[in-house]
């Protein structure tokens, strides 16, 4: 694409994104494989993953992000209970249906059970495809942990370089920093812009900026981003009567495009999210020329990364950190949208709700599907919520 | 078709070991001056609690309990009124709502902790359920955090391994801080001892149920041994009550007794038990004299019985490798087909049943590609699904018509050699 020659609108710039975001396949990742040799790509399941040291090594991390409102799931759903999350089948399902063919590998985390035992499921059902686990510490108080992570990145790094067949140098891995750094910063100033004036852009515009880079390669991403920033910075925006709102809990198994519409069409301004994490994740840029640089992504890890109820970092209460996001966005209200059947984020609502209340900040619990795509039901609920704050 | 009648010494042992043993939380909950740490079953580290008097507390061992007993449900509710989901892991929402129902239990007062020692070995929820037991007490949490098997090997690398022994250390250094007591060593090394010595009987015990007719069901009658295993090890006690039970069915297996009248299959089961209906699911296998040779439920805490031994010579090390390596719970779940494959195989098994429950999503989730690879294998496999907590999942005709349904098939079909149809 052509980014630098023209000044692109924001509405070009989003309807390229969900082209690309709804296209099946992956396009850009097998083109930029096809590019160069020793080159390879890895689908990483959310909710984080230290892209840079794939992109070291050659190989073009791509986001995972289940199987949206289009994909029936015919296999998966007998490996995995009724009981179990979509993204976990839709992931299987993905596998089974052939559309992740063109990844050379997977990479799963420790976010939780289901997605845990998926990475041995899948494993065990292609063979071909190398499976990687990252089992990312959950001591945050000792201070061996960024260590203890900084060998579990050694021992990714060593897999990413034999998926292209190129070892990462040190240089190399201090670019990708660089880059994705670009990428994060860009991001948290389009999510400033958004709390500042939500007007001038909307939470169904962003996100699939951001998504985007799921599947297109970092370099493309950070210049997408810039070109955005640009374009939102000085667009002109009429404000309307919404209630500004921080929406958490979709950290992981992604809401279709048209829910995430949905909730704005009700009155509301996202003024802040947790939609897709992993792409912003540090609350700071990484170090760029850290001596150890794997140490310095392992560092920002343990010590600047945003919160998240798959992360138990015992210095800090996720509730109070979210009462306390609520109000440095101005928020009038939150919502607080789980994926069905994600324990996690279950998990964290009773917490959520209890000092939501002691703060005396209005929140609405919802829970959606990827799959879903009727959204009268919600839509009205989260009007009538809107009204009840509107007109109180 | 029999009915299920086993009661032995054990029995009686254990319920007198276990009372004594609640009447110490009863007494630290009223002041007794112990201090009580709350730990989960995964490979727990009880050795080191131990070797400072620290009283160890079970949340799920209460949890369960409560659920036998009948009385889990208005506490799960509570906790749902809290805003807890009904798909989240009811053993959670039944103590949260014990918690805060003035930690009053039909068998216990339940202390409030001195220390959450959230063991963090393979099970996230653990996470959840301590990290909210923090926030709600604002009492001192340790996180110890165990790196998830995920080599090819099955094996925990160096790394892992320097990484939890320094965890240990920083958690002597909090245990000296509660108590007030440096530690001793040679404390830690007795309570290790006790370990091995236990452990080695529960090993042999577990590989009495080789025989024909095994000498007990190694579910439903493990699970009265796994409470010891836990509240006890590590103590003379639970040595005590491990040598009872090893004599006891020891000499039932050289008599050839089993605990029914008639063995006729033999099967291996995979998955935590429904507690709130334990009996009525027992008496469905009893009545077609199927038994349970060896059961994966059985090893959460540990798994002895595969060659792992505590070495009193290498106290922490052998604490590490336990949390690691030696656990259902942090081995990943294909290591969990190649222990169940071990006991069709090695236990002369001829059948496996597959309990899936909502709540625990570290057993279930995925239990349908097992059912599948074991069904490939040409072992009659039957999943079957309901929890172990919340007692509103057990619909008691539709499972026994699905496990009627099971054995009436396997009854007909040609059995692989030595098995006992
Ligand atoms: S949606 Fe929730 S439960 Fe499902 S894989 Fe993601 S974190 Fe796990
Ligand atoms: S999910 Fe399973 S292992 Fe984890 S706390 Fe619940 S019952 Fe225990």
């Amino acid at each position: 694409m052509s980014t630098q020659v023209i000044a692109q609108s924001i509405e070009s710039l989003v309807e390229y994104c969900d082209r690309i975001i709804e296209e099946p396949g992956f396009a850009a990742a097998v083109a930029w494989k096809n590019a160069a040799p020793k080159r390879a790509a890895i689908g990483c399941f959310p909710v984080y993953t230290p892209t840079e040291i794939f992109y070291a090594s050659g190989v073009l991390p791509v986001g995972l992000a289940g199987g949206g409102n289009r994909m029936e799931i015919a296999h998966a759903d007998s490996r995995f209970q009724s009981f179990i999350c979509s993204i976990v089948k839709s992931t299987l399902e993905q596998g089974m249906t052939e559309l992740l063919e063109p990844l050379d590998g997977l990479v799963f985390h420790s976010i939780c059970d289901p997605a845990r035992n998926l990475a041995s499921v899948y494993a065990r059902n292609f063979p071909g495809t190398p499976v990687e686990y990252i089992h990312f510490p959950q001591n945050f108080e000792a201070e061996e942990s960024p260590r203890y992570l900084r060998d579990e990145y050694a021992r990714v790094a060593k897999f990413a370089g034999e998926l292209s067949g190129r070892e990462m140098t040190t240089e190399d891995l201090r670019a990708a920093i660089a880059l994705y750094n670009r990428i994060r910063e860009t991001i948290r100033r389009l999510y400033a812009l958004r709390r500042d004036a939500p007007h001038r852009l909307r939470t169904r515009e962003l996100y699939p900026l951001v998504r985007v880079g799921h599947l297109i390669p970092p370099e493309e991403h950070a210049e997408l981003l810039a070109d955005a920033l640009h374009a939102a910075a000085t667009r002109e925006g009429r404000e309307r009567d919404r209630i500004r709102v921080v929406l958490t809990g979709s950290f992981c198994e992604q809401p279709p495009l048209d829910l995430i519409a949905a909730i704005e069409d009700a009155g509301c301004y996202l003024v802040d999210d947790d939609f897709l994490l992993g792409r912003r994740w540090f609350t700071e840029n990484v170090p760029e020329n850290a001596e150890d640089p794997l140490l310095a992504l392992a560092d920002g890890y343990i010590n600047a990364s945003l919160p998240t109820p798959v992360k138990h970092d015992m210095r800090v209460s996720p509730s109070q950190l979210l009462v306390e996001r609520a109000r440095s966005h101005r928020a009038d209200a939150v919502i607080v949208l789980c994926a069905k059947f994600c324990e996690p984020s279950l998990f964290a609502y009773p917490l959520y709700r209890k000092a939501l209340q002691e703060a005396g900040i209005p929140h609405l619990f919802l829970e959606f599907e990827e799959k879903m795509w009727m959204f009268d039901r919600v839509k009205s609920e989260i009007e009538t919520f809107v009204e009840s704050l509107l007109f109180d | 078709m029999t009915e299920t009648h086993y009661q032995g010494k054990l029995h009686h042992l254990q319920k007198e070991l276990m009372s004594e043993y609640y009447a110490a939380l009863t007494a630290a909950a009223n002041g007794s001056g112990v201090p009580a740490a709350y730990l989960l079953i995964g490979g727990n580290p009880v050795e080191l609690l131990r070797a400072f008097d620290i009283l160890p507390v079970f949340p799920e061992v209460n949890a369960l309990q409560l659920a036998v007993r009948k009385q889990s449900l208005p506490f799960i509710q509570s906790a749902e009124f809290m805003g807890y989901s009904s798909d989240n892991c009811a053993y959670v929402k039944a103590d949260i709502g014990m918690y805060f129902g003035g930690r009053e239990t039909p068998f216990a007062t339940i202390p409030e902790p001195s220390l959450l020692l959230c063991n963090y070995v393979g099970c996230n929820v653990y996470l959840d359920w301590f990290g909210h037991l923090a926030e709600f007490t604002g009492k001192p949490a340790f996180q110890l955090d165990i790196p998830f098997i995920r080599s090819a090997s099955g094996k925990p690398s160096k790394e892992d391994i320097e990484y939890v022994l320094r965890q240990l250390h920083h958690l002597i250094g909090r245990c000296e801080e509660l108590t007030g007591r440096k530690l001793d060593e040679d404390r830690l090394r007795e309570a290790v001892r006790l370990s091995s010595l236990t452990g080695d009987l529960w090993s042999k015990i577990k590989h009495l149920t080789k025989r024909t007719p095994a000498p007990y069901d190694a579910y439903f009658d493990s699970v009265t041994m796994m409470a010891p295993l836990y509240c006890l090890r590590g103590t003379p006690q639970g040595l005590e009550f491990f040598e009872t039970a090893y004599a006891e069915l020891l000499a039932k297996a050289e008599a050839g007794i089993g605990p029914l009248e008639k063995e006729r299959f033999r099967y291996v089961i995979e998955g935590p038990p429904p507690w709130p209906h334990l009996r009525a699911f027992r008496d469905m296998f009893s009545r077609w004299d199927a038994v349970a040779v060896a059961s994966t439920y059985s090893t959460v805490g540990g798994l002895w019985e595969f060659g792992f031994t505590h070495d009193p010579d290498h106290p922490l090390e052998s604490i590490a490798r336990h949390l690691l390596e030696w656990n259902l719970t942090n081995r990943n779940f294909l290591q969990r087909y190649e222990q169940i494959e071990r006991y069709l195989e090695e236990w002369n098994a001829n059948a496996l049943v597959i309990h899936s429950v909502k709540s625990c999503r570290l057993f279930s989730a995925g239990q349908g590609d097992m059912r599948e690879y074991f069904t490939k294998r040409g072992i009659p496999t039957l999943l079957v699904e309901s929890d172990l907590e919340d007692p509103r999942y057990f619909s008691e005709a539709q499972m026994r018509n699905r496990i009627d349904a099971f054995f009436e098939s396997i009854a007909h079909r040609p059995t692989r050699e030595g098995a006992s149809v």
